[in-house]
C-alpha cells in the first residue's frame, strides 16, 4: 500500500513539488551548505578588513600557478560530471561509467595535490598558527619581506581550504559509491537519480571553490 | 548516496510481517518510535538540566549551608557539599546548554517534528527514513559525548552556554581546556543532526502531502514546524562553523578569536548570536503552532485568522534573522547600528501580538473544554505575553544598558523557555500521549501537575525581575560577598525554596507518564474530538500510518461547523458538497 510519493517511477508521481525528494532534499542540505561556508567567509571578510597588516601579499606565501592548475582541473571535473549525466539521460551506460571513473579520478587529483600543496606550505613554515619560528618564511618576515605575523592568515586560509577539501573528498567516496553502482547497472534512462542528486554535490562544491581561490589566493 | 532504496523504505516495511526488537524498537526508521526516542532522551536531560539549577538555586539561596545530599559529589565538584566557584560556572553553563540544546530543541523539533509531520500531513513516513534514523543516534551521541565533558580533568565548560570568546577561547581564564573542546565538538555534532533532521522535515512536508492537504490547510503545528526547519537548516551551520573555528583556536593553535594575533573576539559574539537569534525562534515557533492546535481544539472554535497566523509565523522567522545585534548593545556598538537592531527587534511585537490576539480571539465566545493540554496551552499564551513584554525592555537600548547582564534577563529567558517553550511542551505532550502510546494519562493528576507548575512556576521566576532591577548579576556565584545584595537575601531563599518546590511537582508529571504507559484507560482513534488526520488512525498508529492514502476535503479547525450535526468535522470527512481533490486540480 505504498504512498503515490514513494512509488517507484515511472509509476511514480509527487504531489508537491514537481520535483523528486531525493533532489529537493539535496537542495535543501546545499542551502544549509551555503550558510556554513557563509560563516567561514564572512569570517574571513570581517578578519581581513579587521587587519589587513597580518595578510602576505598574494604569491608571496601561497603557490598560485599551482593552484590554478588545480582549479582547472576541478573545473574538468564538473564537466565530466555534466558528461555523464548525459550519457545517462541517454541511455549510454558506457559513457556513464567512463565519464563517472574520469570524474572521481580527477577529484581524487584535486584533493591530492592540494595535500602536495600543504606539504610544502608547512615545509615553508606556514602554519594555521602562524609562521613555525625558526623556518625560512619566518627568516623573510624577520628581514622586512613579509608581514611580522600572518597568524590569523595562516588559520582563515588552512579552515577554509581544509573545509573545502574535506568536502571534496566526501564527494569523491560518495560519487566513488555512485561509480561502483553504476557499474552494477543500477541507473538507467528512467531513473538516474542518484547520478543527479550526487553532481548537484559536485557543482556546488566546485562553485565554491571558485570562490575560494578567487578571495584567498589571487586578492 | 542510496537513492532508490531510500524512499522504497517505508512501503517495503509495510508488507514486513515482523520486525526484529532491534529494528523496531532501537534502530527504527519508523517516524513515530524516533519521535518517542527523542521524547525519552530529552526527558533525561531535562531532568539532568533541572537537577543543575536546583545545585545553583541552594547555591545562591543558602550560599553558606552544605547542599543536600553534595556529599555525593566529588572533591573536586563540592568539597564537603559546598560548590566550588569553578564547579558553579560549569553548572551555569551546562544548564544552559543542557536545557537548549539537549532538552527544549530536541522536545520541540525532535519529538513533535518526527511524530506529528508524516501523520499530519497523511504521509506514511519522513521522505528518508534512515536519515531520520541517523538524525536520533548523532544527537544521542553528541548528548552522551556532552555529558562525559563532567568527567575530564579541569571540569566542564564553564564560559557561560554562548561560550563567549576570550573566555572560551583561552584555557587561562576559566581553567577548563579539555571540557570546552568536547563542549564544542558536541555542538558540531548535535549542529549535523539538526542539519538532517531539518532537510528530511522540509522535504516531507513539500512533497509528502496527502491529496487534498494544500498549505492553506495545513495544522499550524505543521506550518510552524516547517518555517522552524527552515531556521535549524540555516542557522545551525552558522554554530557549526563558529564552534570548529573555536575548536581550532583552542587545538591547532589559530588565531580567529585571539586579539594578539589578527584576531577579533567579537566576531564570536556575531557568529553565536547569528544564530542565536534564530535559534530563540526555533524554540518558541513549534511551542506556538501546537499550542494553536490545540486551543482551537479545546475552544471548539476554528483558529482566529488562521491565515494571519501563518504570515505571523513567517515574518517572526525573518525578522529572526535581522535582530541579532540586541544581544549586544554592551558589546560595543555604533550607536546607529544599535538604534537599528533596537527598531528591528521590536517590529517582532507585531506578529507576536497578532499570534496572541487570535489565541485570544480564538477562545472567545467558545465552547471551552478545559483538558489538561488545553489548560497547558493557555498557561503558555499568558506566560508569553509576559516574556514578549519583558523582551521589549531589553530590546530598547537604554533600558538594556541598565538591565543587561542582571537577573532580569534570567527571568526574561525563563518566561519564554519555561512559561512558554515548556509550557507548550506539556500540553503537546498531554495532548499527543494517547497517540503516541495507546493509552490516556491521568485527568486529575494532570491538573494537579498544571496548577502546581503554574504556582510554583511564577513564584520561581517573577521576582527574578525584582532581583534584576535591584541589580542582582546573572552567573554571579555567591550574592553575599556584595553588600549592596544583602537586602536581597530573602528574596534569594524565596526564588530557591519556590524553585526547590517546583521541580518536586514535576514528579507528578513523570509518574503520570510512567503510570499511565501501563495502566492508562486504552485511548480510543480521536479522544480529543480533533480534526487532524492523526485523529482518523489507531492509537498508537500501525508501521505505514494510514491503512490507504487518506484524502483531505478541508482545514483542520473545523470545530462546531454548521454543516454537520457533531462539533467537530475531521478533514478527510467527504461531504454531499465536497469536491475530490484531483478534480478540484489540486
Amino acid at each position: 500500500m505504498a504512498h503515490p510519493a514513494l512509488m517507484h517511477p515511472p509509476a511514480r508521481r509527487e504531489i508537491g513539488a514537481d520535483v523528486y525528494s531525493e533532489k529537493l532534499g539535496m537542495w535543501v542540505f546545499l542551502g544549509s551548505e551555503v550558510m556554513f561556508f557563509t560563516a567561514l567567509i564572512g569570517s574571513y571578510i570581517i578578519l581581513r578588513f579587521g587587519s589587513p597588516e597580518h595578510w602576505a601579499a598574494p604569491g608571496q606565501i601561497l603557490n598560485i600557478p599551482l593552484t590554478a592548475v588545480n582549479t582547472f582541473l576541478l573545473i574538468c571535473s564538473s564537466v565530466t560530471m555534466v558528461k555523464a549525466f548525459a550519457a545517462i539521460q541517454d541511455g549510454d551506460q558506457r559513457l556513464l561509467k567512463l565519464y563517472l571513473l574520469a570524474t572521481v579520478a580527477i577529484g581524487a587529483a584535486f584533493v591530492g595535490v592540494q595535500a602536495y600543496e600543504y606539504t610544502h606550505l608547512v615545509h615553508d613554515g606556514f602554519l594555521p598558527s602562524g609562521y613555525r619560528p625558526g623556518s625560512e618564511l619566518a627568516e623573510r618576515a624577520a628581514e622586512g619581506l613579509l608581514p611580522v605575523s600572518v597568524g590569523v592568515y595562516g588559520s582563515s586560509f588552512y579552515t577554509m581550504t581544509g573545509f573545502h577539501g574535506f568536502h571534496v573528498s566526501v564527494g569523491v567516496i560518495c560519487m566513488s559509491f555512485v561509480t561502483w553502482k553504476a557499474y552494477r547497472g543500477a541507473y538507467t534512462k528512467e531513473d538516474h537519480r542518484g547520478v543527479e542528486v550526487v553532481g548537484l554535490y559536485w557543482h556546488f562544491v566546485d562553485l565554491v571553490w571558485i570562490i575560494l581561490f578567487t578571495i584567498v589566493y589571487l586578492v | 548516496m542510496a537513492t532508490s532504496a531510500v524512499s522504497l523504505e517505508p512501503a517495503a516495511h509495510t508488507e514486513a510481517h515482523e520486525l526484529s526488537f532491534l529494528r523496531k524498537y532501537i534502530f527504527s526508521t519508523d517516524h513515530k518510535i524516533i519521535g518517542i526516542q527523542f521524547l525519552l532522551m530529552s526527558f533525561v536531560f531535562l531532568l539532568f538540566g533541572g537537577l543543575m539549577a536546583m545545585m545553583m538555586r541552594w547555591q545562591l539561596g543558602f550560599p553558606d549551608r552544605p547542599l543536600p545530599a553534595g556529599q555525593l559529589l566529588p572533591e573536586t565538584m563540592a568539597p564537603g557539599g559546598i560548590l566550588l566557584p569553578e564547579f558553579y560556572n560549569s553548572l551555569v553553563t551546562m544548564h544552559g546548554t543542557i536545557m537548549v540544546f539537549f532538552a527544549i530543541m530536541p522536545l520541540l523539533v525532535g519529538v513533535f517534528g518526527n511524530f506529528l509531520i508524516p501523520l499530519k500531513i497523511g504521509a506514511p513516513d519522513m521522505a528518508f527514513p534512515r536519515l531520520n534514523m541517523a538524525s536520533f543516534w548523532v544527537a544521542f551521541s553528541a548528548g552522551i559525548l556532552m555529558m562525559a565533558g563532567f568527567f575530564v580533568e579541569g571540569g566542564h565548560a564553564a564560559a557561560g552556554w554562548t561560550a563567549y570568546a576570550p573566555l572560551s577561547a583561552d584555557p587561562e581564564w576559566t581553567g577548563v581546556s579539555g571540557g570546552q573542546q568536547i563542549w564544542l565538538l558536541s555542538i558540531a555534532i548535535l549542529g549535523l543532526a539538526s542539519i538532517m533532521g531539518a532537510l528530511n522535515y522540509i522535504t516531507t512536508v513539500v512533497n509528502l502531502r496527502a491529496p487534498g492537504m494544500t498549505w492553506f490547510r495545513m495544522p499550524l503545528s505543521i506550518w510552524s514546524l516547517f518555517i522552524t526547519a527552515i531556521l535549524v537548516l540555516l542557522a545551525i551551520p552558522i554554530l557549526s562553523g563558529a564552534a570548529i573555528m573555536l575548536f581550532f583556536d583552542q587545538t591547532i593553535g589559530t588565531h580567529f578569536f585571539d586579539w594578539t594575533d589578527g584576531g577579533q573576539v567579537i566576531l564570536w559574539q556575531h557568529l553565536f548570536w547569528y544564530f542565536g537569534h534564530p535559534e530563540v525562534y526555533i524554540l518558541i515557533l513549534p511551542a506556538m503552532g501546537m499550542v494553536s492546535d490545540i486551543i482551537a481544539n479545546g475552544s471548539r472554535k476554528p483558529v482566529f485568522g488562521y491565515h494571519s497566523m501563518v504570515f505571523a509565523l513567517i515574518s517572526i522567522a525573518f525578522l529572526g534573522w535581522v535582530v541579532w545585534g540586541h544581544h549586544m548593545f554592551q558589546s560595543g556598538m555604533n550607536p546607529t547600528l544599535g538604534m537599528t537592531f533596537m527598531i528591528s527587534t521590536m517590529i517582532i511585537a507585531v506578529p507576536s501580538a497578532i499570534k496572541v490576539f487570535n489565541w485570544m480571539g480564538t477562545m472567545w465566545r467558545g465552547n471551552i473544554r478545559f483538558h489538561v493540554p488545553m489548560l497547558h496551552a493557555v498557561g503558555f499564551v499568558a506566560m508569553f505575553v509576559i516574556g514578549g513584554l519583558s523582551g521589549i525592555f531589553m530590546a530598547s537600548t537604554p533600558v538594556d544598558i541598565y538591565i543587561h547582564d542582571t537577573y532580569f534577563i534570567v527571568a526574561h529567558i525563563h518566561y519564554v523557555l519555561f512559561g512558554g517553550s515548556l509550557f507548550a511542551i506539556f500540553a503537546a505532550v498531554t495532548y499527543w500521549y494517547p497517540k503516541m502510546f495507546g493509552r490516556m494519562m491521568n485527568s486529575t493528576l494532570g491538573k494537579i501537575h498544571f496548577w502546581l507548575t503554574f504556582l510554583f512556576y511564577n513564584l520561581t521566576f517573577f521576582p527574578m525581575h525584582d532581583l534584576g532591577i535591584a541589580g542582582h548579576m546573572r552567573r554571579i556565584y555567591d550574592p553575599s560577598q556584595y553588600e549592596f545584595l544583602q537586602p536581597l537575601a530573602p528574596l534569594n531563599r524565596f526564588i530557591t525554596v519556590s524553585a526547590l518546590l517546583l521541580f518536586t511537582v514535576q514528579i507528578l508529571f513523570a509518574v503520570n507518564f510512567v503510570m499511565s504507559w501501563f495502566n492508562g484507560k486504552k485511548a480510543p482513534e480521536n479522544p480529543w474530538d480533533a480534526n487532524g488526520l492523526e485523529w482518523t488512525v489507531p492509537s498508537p498508529p500501525p508501521h505505514g500510518n494510514f491503512a490507504k492514502v487518506p484524502t483531505v476535503y478541508r482545514g483542520p479547525y473545523e470545530y462546531s461547523s454548521p454543516l454537520v450535526e457533531d462539533d467537530f468535522l475531521p478533514q478527510t470527512r467527504k461531504l454531499a458538497s465536497d469536491v475530490d481533490p484531483a478534480a478540484a486540480g489540486l
